[in-house]
């Protein structure tokens, strides 16, 4: 339990006794009557319960269903009803959202307002990628953005100019919110059976689609030194507790494949919650991080009370399900080189925008005087863990640059990966289309248009 | 004049500030109850043991009910087939209801239905259309079949033959808002279901029979859906009835939302099909004969299956003259979901199949897929839009006739294909397409052309009814209500708009209401694209009966006939007097003029033989084409549609505005059931896509990039409302131009044909690719 205080649509807000994992979603719709957000999946993937949250790094849109009331401690929330002025006026986007025919069922609305309101806010017109998080089943989008481009050029109302009241710690027997990693450290080491809640893009399934009861919790979002990127030299230094929306600018800067992977993980709602920090920690073998940051030769940095050890990222994925960290261990960060111009990332799901890798590979080949000098390949959703694919890079190195060593190079794939079959892929298709990534990338470095979303109409 | 406006939907404003009222937003006393069900977790078995002890015992936990405790029927089939809402000691997929959890809270209900312990015997299951034809396990007898000439003839002397197979997926409905009822107990017995239903008077009909009830103990109210698509048209009567149950039962408000988990799971989807072709020809690609075979997947119950499998018959031809033709339906039952309506109703799949073989003649001549299409097109019938039909008659040839022997009266394909070709810019595109898939070697493009002709009225004759109920009241405000339910497609604004313009008052002084089965009895399901043009007519019947009474008592005090009385512009006038409309309801009243009247509806013309496959099952057609033009990626088969143009006739348009919508939005729905929508079961019948983690309807980014959507422009031939034509299903198929152009594109990697199935998931595309490189 613990007590947070919050502005809610410009209305300062005190609880007491909030259970850790309640969510904001739930608290809005059964508690305080705010049935303007909706549920539509529960999970973060449809933005129906879209909520603007102010704090001092900005205002930033998010998914309700897995934000929990903790998370919200010192911060401004905006409903959709709070997105209309406080005598009823009616915010821009949502004029243009009316003018424009952007609703028809409704239901889906809500979020897409808060989503565009928040845009709006920012400056942003990269509509596409600001509203993947949002999904529509009536509209077939056109004429969300034609409101949404017609919308850019309004002024913001001042009512959007939120002014979060700012906080303190909590620190309660289930809940604690530390505001420096050494706090963290002491808690978890005295706590090694907790749960470190960052963005809960994750955890908040572990609470409403499997219904777990998680205690006792740490919120990692006022973590401050966590939450610096540092460049030194020839390295960039990730604080665990960076958001993927915070890491994308850095990323489009220096490693602008990475970026375009990171442009097309989850959706904005989920970049601006979820942490590269628990991308890696969860150990999961689809996230995209790992594949990115193993071809990069990415340094892994882990604490564990007042001690602290590095390891090449590669070696922190052990098994499915295994990582080589400690109870009350945690990531602190991951360090990784600012240049590496050969550096691709390829990412092949069903959907574009918002869907989790069927098979990510991210290939990192240095040529010299046409012979292959160093590889580093990787992939996820190969194999049980994010791999790198060993025999391929071995058939590279010492090579010449040309279709006849890739030709030789491919059938290793199979000696590096037996991957499985599921849901979103057959086995055969992601070793097939693995292949066809390392000719892709070859075709690439060679000038060839390899690139369906480059394509203009 | 409020008709052919076009008026934003009625409820924008409420939708974008979240004001909008769904079943789970009404406010309910501190006391309801939360329901949610413990389902099956085998595809087939006998339930051999069932301890609830621990779901009893769990917090909040107010009762625990199974089969034998329902008071009366366990019944919540929308067809003449027994479909129990709660097992009845065997389960027939995973996901199956089994026993029935009341919460003092969602979570807490939710929770504990997750710790039933129950023993299943395992029976083999029968999950595949492979699996159901060898254990013949279907509904009806045998396979329907509707012949017309002579196909095995036709198809002996073709001078060109082609076999071909496709298999079509089916498809979730992802409406955004999740299944919800909520009951309120009334003194008495009576009972207040508010539902998210297409369907309220099925709501109202299968309430009253679990309760033991006479159907006027129950009323169903339903103001809005946050999208239906046919999802709501039968799904929605299990929670309705649990939540009924259980409020009569304790006496407490009931209310019942499913998890999107929950709902993906347990709910019914489109039903998939294997359509095989046997198809002769001439060197144009002209078709002689062809022999169709429709298996269809309909998953464990009848539900509504067989008239979606009529449908897809319905739709073989497309928009085809087709002499000689067999069509071979078979209706397979399966452990799964129970298929069911979904946009389209069939007619997507039958339209596919057709369009397949389209394609595939296409690629054996080596000729552009639309010239095959153009020497295929039904007869053009002049005049065809609108007009003088007697004109037409007399010069013309006679028109042809479907493979169910319909005259096909109102062709307008021919036109409405020149001009989306001359507004699209085909023929250029198409060469542009070569020229730049001769270019690049990696990637590729495709474009396609492809028509829709669907049929408008529900196959079973009787539903083509509706009624409507208007008030005035004194101060000249319009109450309109009328049996057509919300789900987003504007069908409240279109009738509304209908209202106004008889009254020729300002659409803000007519009342939208809730659908409500107290005021308006025995009702259709909003649903087969009727909405408007049944309750328009209702309501327009409705409004003119009032309005009559106007006439005749303004005429009256002004010597004049009424037949001269105008309404219009809020005004009403007769010779040089005029009055404000308000003027007259004051003075009507005051004089005894009865200011509330009903209206009623159904379609003419229609006669329908589903056994025989004979007669005019519909009223009319709607008609549409589309141009998509692809790229893809012949590494991994990913695909993008880069631009869309679509033509589409919805008769004299109610509402352009809301039509459009309709249109972009059926297109983007149809292109991604054919695309990215992939259901995915696994060999014990579990369905692995049951979230929108794993199911990927289109996001934002997959409509296309340049997107243009024009109205036909013209009139229904035949007496609709205001010579509009429905407009819900119609442009759902127009995304099967996404297919074809997909087709295209991988057609231009080698010389085999693709054999494109659906949906073309990436990995499909790699297949066909593979395919029609012949390795």
């Amino acid at each position: 339990m613990a007590d947070i205080s919050f502005l809610l649509n410009g209305e300062t807000v005190h609880l007491g006794d909030v259970p850790p994992t309640r969510t904001l979603l739930d608290w809005l719709r059964e508690d305080r009557g705010l049935t303007g957000t909706k549920e539509g999946c529960n999970e973060g993937d449809c933005g129906a319960c879209t909520v603007m949250i102010t704090d001092d790094g900005g205002a930033r849109a998010l998914n309700a269903c897995i934000l929990f009331l903790p998370q919200l401690h010192g911060k401004a929330v905006r409903t959709v009803e709070g997105i209309s002025g406080p005598k009823g006026a009616l915010h821009p986007v949502q004029e243009a959202m009316i003018a424009h025919h952007g609703s028809q069922c409704g239901f889906c609305t809500p979020g897409f307002v808060v989503s565009m309101a928040t845009a709006h806010l920012n400056g942003r017109t990269d509509h596409d990628d600001q509203l993947a998080g949002n999904l529509c089943r009536c509209t077939g989008y056109a004429p969300i953005i034609r409101a949404a481009k017609a919308a850019e050029s309004t002024p913001v109302p001042d009512w959007m100019r939120d002014m979060p009241p700012g906080t303190d710690t909590i620190s309660d027997e289930n809940c604690f919110m530390p505001r420096s990693s050494d706090a963290l450290a002491a808690w978890y080491a005295e706590n090694p059976d907790g749960t470190l809640i960052a963005g809960a893009t994750d955890v908040g399934l572990w609470v409403t689609k499997s219904l777990r009861d998680l205690a006792p919790v740490a919120f990692l979002g006022g973590v401050r030194d966590l939450r610096q990127t540092e460049i030194d030299g020839d390295t960039i230094r990730f604080g665990a507790a960076l958001s993927m929306a915070e890491v994308l600018p850095t990323l489009y800067e220096h490693h602008p494949s990475y970026g375009e992977l990171v442009r097309r993980y989850g959706s904005d709602q989920v970049r601006q919650a979820a942490t590269i920090g628990g991308n890696i920690a969860n150990g999961s073998p689809i996230g995209d991080n790992p594949p990115a940051l193993i071809a990069l030769g990415a340094t892994l940095h882990l604490r564990k009370s007042d001690s602290r050890r590095s390891m090449p990222i590669e070696e922190f994925f052990i098994d499915y399900g295994k990582q080589d960290r400690t109870p009350g261990e945690f990531v602190e960060g991951v360090s990784l080189p600012k240049t590496a111009p050969n550096l691709r990332c390829y990412k092949l799901s069903k959907r574009f925008d918002q869907d989790i890798s069927a098979v990510c590979g991210c290939f990192n080949v240095t040529v010299e005087n046409d012979t292959v000098r160093s590889a580093r390949i990787a992939f996820g959703g190969m194999a049980g863990i994010p791999k790198r694919a060993s025999h391929v890079e071995a058939a590279l190195i010492g090579q010449p640059w040309t279709e006849s060593t890739i030709d030789a190079a491919v059938p290793r794939f199979a000696e590096d990966f037996t991957p499985l079959s599921d849901m979103r892929a057959s086995a055969e298709y992601r070793l097939a289309t693995a292949q066809n990534m390392l000719r892709r990338y070859f075709l690439e470095r060679c000038g060839t248009a390899t690139d369906v979303l480059k394509v203009a109409p | 004049m409020s008709v052919a406006k076009p008026l934003p939907h009625d409820a924008a404003p409420l939708h974008v500030t979240g004001a909008a009222r769904y079943v789970d937003d009404i406010p309910v006393p501190a006391n309801c109850l939360h329901l949610a069900f413990g389902t099956s977790e085998v595809a087939r078995g006998r339930i051999t043991a069932m301890d609830l002890s621990a779901v009893r015992a769990a917090p909040g936990v107010v009762a625990v009910l199974v089969a034998e405790d329902l008071p009366h029927h366990n019944d919540v089939s929308p067809s003449p087939s027994a479909e129990p809402m709660l097992a009845e000691g065997e389960v027939f997929y995973v996901g199956q209801p089994v026993f029935l959890v009341a919460a003092i809270s969602h979570l807490s209900a939710r929770k504990a239905a997750r710790l039933a312990k129950i023993d299943y015997e395992e029976l083999p299951a029968i999950l595949t259309i492979e699996e159901a034809l060898d254990a013949e396990s279907r509904f009806e007898e045998g396979p329907r079949i509707y012949c017309k000439g002579d196909p095995a003839a036709a198809l002996g002397a073709a001078k060109n033959v082609l076999e071909g197979t496709i298999d079509i997926g089916g498809q979730e409905h992802f409406y955004l808002e999740g299944q919800a009822a909520l009951a309120f107990p009334q003194e008495g017995g009576d009972m207040i279901v508010h539902s998210s239903s297409q369907h309220p008077t099925e709501i109202q009909h299968k309430v009253a029979e679990a309760l033991g009830r006479p159907m006027n103990a129950v009323r169903c109210e339903v103001r809005r859906m946050g999208g239906g698509f046919g999802g709501k048209e039968s799904q929605g009567n299990a929670l309705a009835v649990s939540c009924a149950v259980v409020a009569d039962l304790t006496g407490r408000p009931a209310k019942m939302r499913y998890d999107r988990d929950d709902d993906m799971i347990i709910t019914g989807k489109r039903h998939d099909f294997r359509i095989q072709y046997t198809v002769g020809f001439d060197d144009d690609g002209r078709i002689s004969g062809v022999d169709f075979l429709q298996l269809c997947r309909c998953g464990w119950s009848m539900d509504l299956s067989l008239p979606v499998a009529d449908r897809a018959m319905l739709h073989a031809d497309n928009a085809y003259h087709l002499p000689n033709v067999w069509i071979e339906s078979h209706r397979l039952k399966t452990n799964t979901q129970s298929a069911t309506a979904f946009r389209g109703f069939g007619g997507p799949q039958g339209m596919l199949g057709m369009e397949r073989v389209m394609d595939h003649i296409a690629h054996h001549l080596g000729r552009d897929p639309l010239a095959v299409r153009r020497a295929n097109y039904y007869r053009p019938m002049a005049d065809a839009s609108g007009g003088d039909i007697s004109s037409q008659k007399k010069g013309g040839a006679a028109p042809q006739t479907t493979p169910y022997h319909m005259e096909v009266e109102d062709f307008i394909l021919h036109e409405m294909t020149d001009r989306l070709c001359e507004t699209s810019d085909y023929a250029a595109r198409r060469a542009a397409v070569a020229d730049w898939n001769a270019k690049n070697p990696v990637l590729k493009k495709g474009i396609a052309l492809t028509p829709v002709k669907f049929g408008i009225s529900f196959t079973l004759t009787h539903l083509n009814q509706a009624g409507a109920l208007v008030h005035v009241y004194q101060d000249g405000s319009v109450h309109m209500n009328h049996g057509g339910t919300e789900m987003g497609q504007g069908l409240f604004q279109k009738v509304a708009q209908v209202a106004a313009d008889r009254f020729g008052i300002g659409v803000d002084r007519v009342k939208i209401t809730a659908t409500d089965t107290a005021k308006v009895p025995n009702t259709s399901a909003t649903a087969a694209s009727s909405g408007s043009d049944l309750n328009g007519m209702a309501v327009k019947a409705a409004c003119d009966t009032i309005r009559d009474r106007l006439a005749e008592f303004v005429a009256g005090r002004h010597q004049a006939k009424a037949s001269d009385v105008r309404f219009a512009d809020g005004q009403v006038t007769v010779g040089e007097n005029a009055m404000t409309f308000e003027e007259v309801i004051s003075e009507a009243y005051l004089n005894r003029i009865s200011l509330s009247a009903t209206g009623f509806y159904k379609t003419p013309k229609i006669v329908w033989d589903r056994i025989k496959g004979v007669g005019r099952p519909f009223f009319y057609f709607a008609y549409g084409a589309a141009v998509t033009e692809v790229v893809i990626d012949t590494l991994t088969g990913e695909n993008r549609v880069l631009r869309a143009d679509i033509l589409h006739d919805c008769g004299a348009s109610l509402n352009p505005a809301l039509d459009i919508g309709q249109i972009e939005g059926g297109y983007v729905q149809g292109a991604g059931w054919l695309t990215t929508e992939e259901l995915v079961w696994d060999d014990r019948g579990q369905l692995r896509t049951h979230a929108p983690s794993t199911y990927k309807i289109p996001a934002c980014s997959d409509r296309p990039d340049v997107f243009n959507v024009a109205l036909w422009d013209g009139a229904n031939r035949e007496d609709t409302i205001y010579r509009s034509k429905a407009v819900g299903e119609p442009p759902l198929m127009l995304g099967i131009s996404a297919l074809m152009a997909l087709s295209d594109a991988v057609s231009s990697c080698g010389p085999h044909y693709p054999d494109l199935h659906a949906p073309a998931t990436a990995e499909e595309m790699l297949a066909a690719i593979t395919r029609a490189r012949g390795l």
